[in-house]
């Protein structure tokens, strides 16, 4: 094969970093090169968002993403939300609901529970249904998962109250 | 004396969150999918576009060629390492790559080696072969007639003596002709008020665990290392070490968690073929399947079922069940699906005569093997139909025809076994409470119509199966428990820890739990069939009362009064004089079991206990558009008593919702033996959306005395009723009946067209 890698600087989870990329090499596999393996390809067509991460604090797909594509650009992984050694209360609330059996979606749902709480502090239902379409769980922990969003929602509204 | 109980027990019955539960929310858990080991080559396979053939050439050379390749490898380089290169649990049919023929497309004919999985990626396309197209087989009914031959001869692997009549069989697609006779079924039908027949269909579906199949083997001096998202360690070591000729301690497998599995990833799958490459090329080598590659690998069976039953004032009198099961290309664990849960075929009700005949059969198909339910949903599907078909034919009411006509404790299954902790009553009486049967149902208005309808079904343990476990108690009373039970998302980390627990007196978060690693964690047969809480429960509760005894006797040795409030860490000081030692309780647990009589499939003891479970839906059907959806959906189970009732809930919930995916959409489509579907692009699993709007799980009031603290399995239960149940409400909302799965808006539009003529 022809040699189409290049350099590339990006920041990861707030740290600069930089990787020699190959022009074909996605997203999920670059940051397998980190020791990161929170983001997993599993479709591998941008159909279950187990590969989900943040580019410049927009969720996409790693799998769908080239990795050179993310030169200069900021990527935040699931990794990232138990950086200081606690957790986050999306991760909290899904351990309290019992919201994943495997647990290999559970990242990309935990990711995208995230940036939903982010837009909408307090979705009923239907928003939550909505806004996880994208995500697909095969052990269908579906009704725990909701279940966890509402309790990480009214967590989080609590503690801002405070 | 109880030296070993510094903390109250009650550790079973309590909902502990899943031991692993921070690792998988962080991103973190052990999977084979991250591994990377220095030195390894990934590998891509080449696959058959031919459903049936001889392979007459295969042309590598302008794969080798591109450069990164380290070699390609095919059938015949396989047969270096292992000359007879077949494989599979039930038969020894499977070669790790094609061998002569090819029996499906997407078979493994050859496999490409590189350093970098993109280039492997990329010269697997450049391979071709030609084949001498045979005439291939897909149908389950016709492969029994076909003049097309997927296997001359068969193979049983030898290690189940009711398969041994079948050696050297030639010239059949019948795997196995399993068979089943009890009274005189013609003499009911003759003597009968009414005889009812009907044919039910299900479709080929498959498991797509979100974490595809993976494994990673890696050769020593003399030894070999497989990594591998395995739900059948023990059985793998054994099969590769029969493939080899070596002894069992030579080869390793181990298992970290796995991204869910279904049966998906039981046996032997990718094992074979890793296990010869690395062994060939002297490096590691690892096999990622993609999405798509799992739906050539294993699925669920396709079958048709016709059953025959006679009523006499309202009593079910005799059934006939003929079953045919499309096994496709290879047997994987197809035959013992058609015995072990063939003769649950006439289902959960006391009839005095019944014939069954259930017939394994080789297709033209991807293989088809164990998927939550071993069987037994595609078995409910047709029982729970038809049994709501006759209801209305006699105008009965069809939870009052159930209550005829059920299986009540103490009487006899069709095999002469008494059902025992069946609570099969309870489970129906649950769900009709819960759904207010009896009172007024809102039937809806114009085109949008509801219905209800109710199903039960009941399975049988595959016996007889080996569990072994080990506690070992440390120095400073912390203990870790060894078992090769593979927690695939099912909890049974976490349940079986709970045990331990509870016997040792200790809280169940500071019992490690150590996973499958042959090398360490004894032998256990596998995680299938809802078996572990049974049996790996049992094993893990003597080997737990094996430490606490050792733990008590030293106490005594030690001199010290029963009752005294020593903990395990003081009892190793005391004798060791510092922080030293080991107590190891090792547990093995059988249960007993009687082969059922090879002409009448009759047999007194056929399982160590009875799964029980069923649905009742309230649904609304669009008659414009066929569309159903489900309003509300209640699943009730016996389990017996719940170690984690919390985690039950959520198997309850998922197998349930597993099933709902195959009742109304999942289908493997074909064109001429290609699947056309193998994506999620077009294979829709269910997300969050197809969620009832309802859902309610119920575990009902029972004890499975034989059981680990009266539990038993229940990680299929919830998938029996699914189907027929919505089968059933779409009757009831629109007074048309579907025969074959899946019930998609298509197929219920067109059969209410067809009913309006
Ligand atoms: S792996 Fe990227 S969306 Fe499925
Ligand atoms: S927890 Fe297994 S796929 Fe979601």
């Amino acid at each position: 094969m022809d040699d189409t890698s290049r350099q590339i600087r990006f920041t990861l989870n707030g740290r600069p970093v930089t990787a020699r990329v190959e022009s074909h090499l996605d997203l999920v596999d670059l940051l397998r090169r980190f020791d990161l393996f929170g983001a997993r390809e599993s479709c591998g067509q941008g159909l279950c968002g187990c590969c989900t991460v943040l580019v410049d604090g927009v969720a996409v797909s790693g799998c769908l993403t080239l990795a050179q594509l993310v030169d200069g650009r900021s990527v935040t992984t699931v990794e990232s939300l138990d950086e200081g050694g606690a957790l986050s209360p999306v991760q909290q609330a899904f351990i309290d609901e019992g919201a994943f059996q495997c647990g290999f979606c559970t990242p990309g749902f935990v990711m995208m529970t995230h940036e939903l709480l982010k837009e909408n502090p307090d979705p009923d239902e239907a928003a939550i249904r909505d806004y996880l379409a994208g995500n697909l769980c095969r052990c269908a922990a579906y009704p725990e998962i909701i279940r966890a969003v509402q309790t990480a929602a009214t967590r989080m509204k609590t503690a801002q109250a405070a | 004396m109880n030296v070993m109980r510094p903390m109250p027990a009650g550790q079973v019955g309590r909902s502990v969150p899943r031991l692993e539960a921070r690792e998988k929310v962080t991103g973190r858990a052990d999977y084979v999918h991250n591994l990377v080991v220095p030195g390894m080559l990934y590998t891509k396979v080449f696959r058959s576009t031919v459903p049936h053939g001889r392979i007459v050439s295969i042309d590598t050379s302008a794969a080798e060629a591109v450069e990164g390749v380290y070699r390609v490898v095919t059938g015949e380089d396989i047969r270096k390492v292992v000359p007879e290169p077949y494989y599979g649990p039930a038969f020894h049919d499977q070669p790790v790559l094609a061998l002569d023929k090819v029996r499906h497309v997407g078979e493994p004919v050859a496999v490409v080696l590189a350093e970098d999985p993109y280039v492997a990626a990329e010269a697997v396309q450049l391979i071709t072969a030609e084949y001498e197209e045979l005439e291939p087989v897909f149908d389950e009914v016709e492969a029994v007639t076909s003049r097309a031959v997927v296997h001359e001869v068969l193979k049983p692997a030898g290690t189940f003596p009711d398969l041994k009549h079948l050696v050297g069989r030639r010239d059949t697609n019948v795997a196995l002709d399993y068979q089943l006779r009890r009274g005189d079924v013609d003499a009911a039908f003759a003597a009968a008020d009414r005889v009812f027949e009907h044919e039910f269909r299900t479709q080929q579906t498959m498991h797509t665990p979100l974490e595809p199949m993976v494994s990673l083997a890696i050769p020593g001096h003399e030894s070999l290392t497989i990594h591998t998202a395995s739900q059948s360690p023990s059985f793998v070591r054994i099969e590769i070490a029969r493939l080899l000729g070596w002894p069992e301690n030579r080869v390793r497998v181990v298992v970290p968690h796995l991204g869910g599995g279904f049966g998906a990833k039981l046996y032997i799958k990718l094992e074979a073929l890793v296990a010869c490459l690395a062994l060939l090329v002297r490096r590691p080598v690892k096999l990622s399947l993609t999405m798509e590659e799992q739906f050539y690998t294993i699925s669920k069976h396709a079958s048709t079922f016709r059953i025959r039953s006679s009523v006499k004032d309202g009593k079910i009198t005799g059934r006939r069940c003929e079953v045919f099961w499309n096994g496709g290309a290879y047997a994987d664990i197809g035959p013992r699906v058609t015995q072990k849960s063939g003769f649950t075929a006439p289902g959960p009700y006391d009839i005095d005569n019944v014939s069954i005949d259930s017939y394994a059969l080789y297709t033209n198909r991807p293989p088809a093997g164990a998927l939550r339910g071993f069987g037994i949903p595609q078995l409910v599907w047709a029982y729970e139909s038809h049994t709501d078909l006759i209801a209305r034919e006699l105008e009965i009411d069809p939870v009052e025809f159930r209550r005829n006509n059920i299986l009540r404790e103490g009487r006899e299954q069709a095999t002469g076994t008494a059902m025992k902790d069946a609570a099969i009553e309870a489970v129906l009486e649950d769900i009709v409470a819960r759904m207010d049967w009896s009172k007024p149902f809102d039937r809806g208005t114009g085109p949008l119509r509801r219905g209800r309808g109710i199903a039960i079904g009941f399975k049988a343990s595959i016996s007889p199966t080996t569990s072994v476990a080990i506690v070992n108690v440390y120095g400073d009373g912390s203990s870790s428990l060894y078992l090769s039970t593979v927690d695939m998302g099912q909890g049974s980390d976490t349940a079986m820890a709970q045990i331990v627990g509870e016997t040792l007196g200790i809280e169940t978060e500071n019992v490690k739990v150590i996973h499958p690693d042959t090398d360490v964690t004894p032998y256990d047969m596998a995680t299938l069939g809802s078996r572990s809480t049974f049996h790996m429960g049992n094993a893990v509760k003597l080997a737990a009362q094996h430490a606490r005894d050792q733990l008590d006797a030293l106490a005594r040795s030690l001199g010290l009064p029963p009752g005294t409030n020593y903990g395990p860490k003081d009892l190793f000081k005391k004798k060791y004089g510092m922080q030293a030692g080991n107590i190891v309780g090792v547990g093995s647990y059988i249960p007993d079991y009687k082969s059922p009589d090879p002409a009448t499939g009759l047999s007194d003891n056929v399982t160590p206990f009875w799964m029980i479970g069923g649905t009742g839906v309230e649904i609304e059907v669009d008659t414009e558009t066929g569309h159903v959806r489900i309003l509300r959906m209640v699943n009730a189970v016996d389990c017996g008593r719940p170690l984690n009732p919390k985690i039950v809930e959520t198997q309850l919930s998922g197998a349930a919702l597993m099933q709902l995916g195959f009742t109304l959409f999942e289908n493997m489509e074909y064109d001429n033996g290609q699947v056309t579907n193998a994506s999620f692009a077009d294979y829709k699993i269910p997300g969050i959306h197809d969620l009832p709007a309802r859902i309610e799980n119920d575990i009902v009031e029972a004890e499975q005395k034989s059981g680990p603290y009266g539990a038993k399995g229940v990680g299929e239960s919830a998938t029996f009723g699914v189907s027929p149940a919505i089968a059933n409400a779409i009757h009831d909302a629109v007074g048309v009946r579907l025969t074959e799965m899946p019930l998609t808006p298509e197929a219920v539009f067109r059969a209410i067209r067809a009913q309006k003529g």
